[in-house]
């Protein structure tokens, strides 16, 4: 398996370090809700055999985080985005359907 | 229901009818419409827990479902290790009653699963790691389980090609547990299933499940791939895939799945006699009564339902072999696949009631499965038959994370590549 890091190039996997599902998303503590958004946050995922939305780190690079769509099936790798643009795309959402 | 018991006469008189006179080991059953209990999943704890509920709890109309067939899943694809030198209070008496299930499993079961206690041996490489296995040995003996500390001399006796002087990583001594070792794994599986059957369990293959029935909040049937099938109480014992059956019940588990590989030399004259581990990597090694070496080392470290494994990983184990045994180095490899495992939030288990009434889960066993396996039967048996934890697995909630009380053996906390 090898990811294409947007910075570097088509790099081999150890180069990377994993930090697993990129769907969870740290809740509002301020919420009624919070203590269960949290329990689910650290401790339960949805760990699908299928398309996977995953962080991988390039430590033995350019230090970027990544947010690696990957089938977990056939470990192919579908889409290699930066974590910051990702997560800017997903404001960018959250505030337009506010 | 027919049967046949296994000694040393009735090997004799098949070897003088030509080998005739075998009978199938367990019959292959079709599904009824309905049981009192459905066990899903076919592979060792799976088998055993219907083996326990039939001869321990005295109860019948029990199936087990199986989407391939018996032993093809992760019970025939570890590195067959067993051992109870755990150290949290939640583990250890749950780890030694395993270890002493399978001390008199061959005779309970009447089926040779080839149980050898040639001792587990846990080396070390400084004086912080002496003092973390003297620590470890001592929880051991005052659980009453056996531990010896062994100084470097101590493992030049026993294992005189050891490479001693690395200059990165000497080897100082080692935690022995001398009552540790192996057992061949297929045995298991089809020992508790010949077990099993001749107590009325129906072992049913190639049926794979696709969905649970409900009534309100209660299970009253799966739905699967050769039709519905009901019952009063069904447990999951899915391991590797504990996540896609939790949730076709709707359920999200504190579980990751993970790709672990195991790796199988050519066979070689007898050269390591009891189980071996680098402390300063993370690589394991025995050597199977055929000859070959049987060993492993991390996972692969990301989400994987893929079951082979990556190159990086096989670098790193037989680099670990290469620090701590170079002799090896020239020994070609037979074989090499990869198992999916349940990877928990803690590294250790879940054997409990799930939010929905007559649905159980018995998963999490991150790659220490194989040896829990008797254990993990018992004390899931336990819980289906009278609705309450046994005694010995009362640590391995579910809702363990919510209540803060995690049983994280390792201290990794809440990364399940790390455990």
């Amino acid at each position: 398996m090898r990811i294409a890091c947007p910075c570097c190039g088509d790099r081999s996997l150890d180069e990377f370090i994993y930090h697993g599902d990129a769907t969870v998303t740290r809740p509002d503590y301020s919420m009624p809700s919070a203590l269960d958004d949290f329990i689910a946050y650290t401790y339960e995922r949805r760990n699908l055999a299928g398309d996977h939305q995953e962080l991988w780190y390039h430590a033995a690079g350019c230090h970027a985080w990544l947010v690696v769509a990957r089938n977990l099936t056939t470990h192919r790798v579908l889409n290699v985005s930066l974590a910051r643009d990702v997560a800017l795309a997903r404001l960018d959402t959250a505030e337009g359907g506010a | 229901m027919a049967s046949q018991r296994y000694s040393i006469f009735s090997v004799i008189k098949e070897a003088l009818v030509g080998h005739t006179g075998w009978m199938p080991t367990w019959r292959d059953a079709s599904p009824k419409a309905d049981y009192d209990i459905i066990i899903i999943g076919g592979g060792g704890h799976g088998l055993a827990t219907a083996y326990y509920l039939a001869k321990t709890f005295g109860l019948s109309r029990i199936a087990v479902v199986e989407k391939g067939w018996i032993g093809g899943g992760n019970v025939g694809r570890n590195t067959t290790i067993v051992r109870s030198n755990y150290m949290l209070p939640g583990n250890i008496p749950f780890y030694e009653q395993s270890l002493k299930l399978w001390e008199g499993l061959e005779q309970d079961i009447n089926y040779n699963a080839m149980v050898s206690q040639r001792g587990v041996l846990n080396l070390y490489h400084s004086d912080a790691q002496r003092d973390a296995y003297a620590r470890r040995g001592n929880a051991l003996r005052l659980h009453g389980v056996d531990a010896e500390l062994l100084d470097q001399a101590a493992v030049r006796k026993m294992l005189p090609f050891l490479n001693y002087e690395n200059g990165r990583f000497p080897i100082h001594g080692g935690l022995l547990q001398r009552r540790g070792g192996t057992v061949r794994h297929d045995a298991v599986a089809w020992g508790y299933a010949r077990a099993a059957d001749q107590r009325g369990v129906d072992i049913i293959q190639n049926c794979e499940v696709t969905g649970f029935r409900r009534d309100g909040n209660r299970v009253t049937g799966i739905q699967t791939s050769r039709g519905f099938i009901g019952a009063k109480k069904i447990g999951m014992a899915v391991a590797g895939n504990s996540s896609r059956v939790a949730t076709m019940a709707g359920l999200r588990l504190p579980i990751e799945s993970h790709a672990l590989q195991a790796f199988v030399s050519e066979s070689i004259k007898p050269f390591i006699d009891g189980v071996v581990t680098f402390g300063a990597g993370h690589f394991y090694i025995s050597q199977s009564d055929k000859g070959g070496l049987v060993f492993g080392g991390d996972i692969d470290g990301y989400n994987s339902y893929a079951s082979r494994g990556n190159l990086p990983v096989v670098e790193d184990v037989c680099e670990g072999g290469m620090a701590l045994m170079p002799r090896i180095g020239r020994v070609r490899l037979l074989r090499q696949w990869g198992g999916i495992m349940d990877m928990s939030m803690d590294g250790s288990p879940i054997i409990d009631h799930t939010p929905i009434d007559g649905l159980y889960i018995n998963a999490g066993w991150c790659y220490g499965g194989f040896k829990a396996t008797p254990a993990s039967g018992l004390c899931f048996a336990h819980l289906i038959a009278r609705d309450e934890p046994h005694p010995i697995a009362t640590a391995y909630r579910l809702d363990r994370f919510r209540t803060g009380h995690a049983v994280d053996e390792k201290g990794q906390g809440p990364y399940p590549n790390l455990h």
